[in-house]
């Protein structure tokens, strides 16, 4: 999950264009969004793609975008999950 | 009802420098996309959302933030009165093409809401907070009689007060801007007519 969460920050960081933000900036409970690391609903349609990208996987019910994709921790236990499956 | 109206401020980049009213402003040490990345820091920009725009709406952010150096319009006029009258040769081609390469494996959606020219005008008026009138032609070259007479219009007609008025363009790395500051302060550079557009414009070859 340590090697997945690290491997992650890096592929948002380049995929998100985030040129200010060091993967190792990014912490594994922040918030992702709004408050947090700030990032809107263009780069949520850019974090599915990064899931079918990367990982293969579909998010395959939208409604829960906010819900995986709210940290990094969630996104990877999403991805471990998925993956499993 | 003022019938004349006045240029106050002007700015170009040429690909590796910034020039406001002629003078050098920035000179970068790269070329392309790099040099608005550089140009971004070189003249203490912080607004993290740039490195996210195309290099279209990179270009004109930077054009006008050169622009707008020491003023924030915003307070002196309503953004409502604020308007910005753009052109450029090339549309968002830069941004279709690789929008276009994307669409082979993942279309990119970041990409995606940047392939219209007229993105780089939205993104120029959320950085400024200008809710005036808006418009991006396209034209092969730049056209002043046009552009001035539309400019002077806007203003003549009380439809704004001051206008963000000229051309950015942008193509796999090769740039230009110039942008114009034109109010009803005769306190100016010139007065804002076809000639003299056309005069600052043809400046920056001699930069």
């Amino acid at each position: 999950m340590e090697e997945l969460m690290q491997t992650l920050k890096g592929q948002i960081v380049e995929q998100l264009n985030l040129q200010h933000i060091k993967p190792e900036d990014i912490g594994d409970d922040q918030s992702l969004f709004v408050e947090g690391l700030g990032l809107d609903s263009i780069d949520a349609l850019e974090l599915i793609v990064l899931l079918q990208q990367k990982y293969g996987i579909k998010l395959a019910n939208p409604s829960e975008g906010p819900t995986v994709f709210k940290t990094v921790r969630s996104i990877a236990e999403y991805i471990t999950a998925h993956k499993a499956a | 009802m003022s019938r004349s109206h006045y240029i106050t401020r002007y700015v170009h980049i040429d690909g590796q420098s910034i020039y406001v009213d002629g003078g050098l402003l920035y000179r970068g040490d790269h070329m392309g996309t790099d040099f608005l990345n550089e140009a971004y820091k070189g003249i203490g920009l912080d607004y993290p959302k740039f490195y996210k725009m195309d290099p279209l709406s990179r270009l004109a952010i930077l054009a006008t933030e050169a622009l707008l150096t020491g003023r924030k319009l915003t307070q002196e006029y309503s953004p409502e009165d604020i308007a910005i009258i753009a052109s450029c040769a090339h549309s968002s081609l830069d941004t279709d093409l690789r929008y276009q390469q994307s669409v082979a494996t993942a279309p990119s959606p970041s990409l995606f809401v940047y392939t219209l020219p007229n993105v780089m005008i939205g993104e120029v008026c959320i950085r400024q907070g200008i809710k005036g009138e808006n418009t991006c032609f396209v034209s092969e070259s730049f056209d002043p009689p046009f552009q001035a007479d539309y400019v002077n219009g806007l203003l003549g007609e009380g439809r704004a007060e001051v206008c963000i008025s000229g051309r950015a363009d942008y193509l796999r790395g090769e740039m230009n801007a110039f942008f114009m500051l034109v109010e009803k302060n005769p306190a100016s550079l010139g007065e804002h007519n076809s000639q003299t557009t056309k005069q600052l414009y043809d400046r920056q070859w001699k930069n």
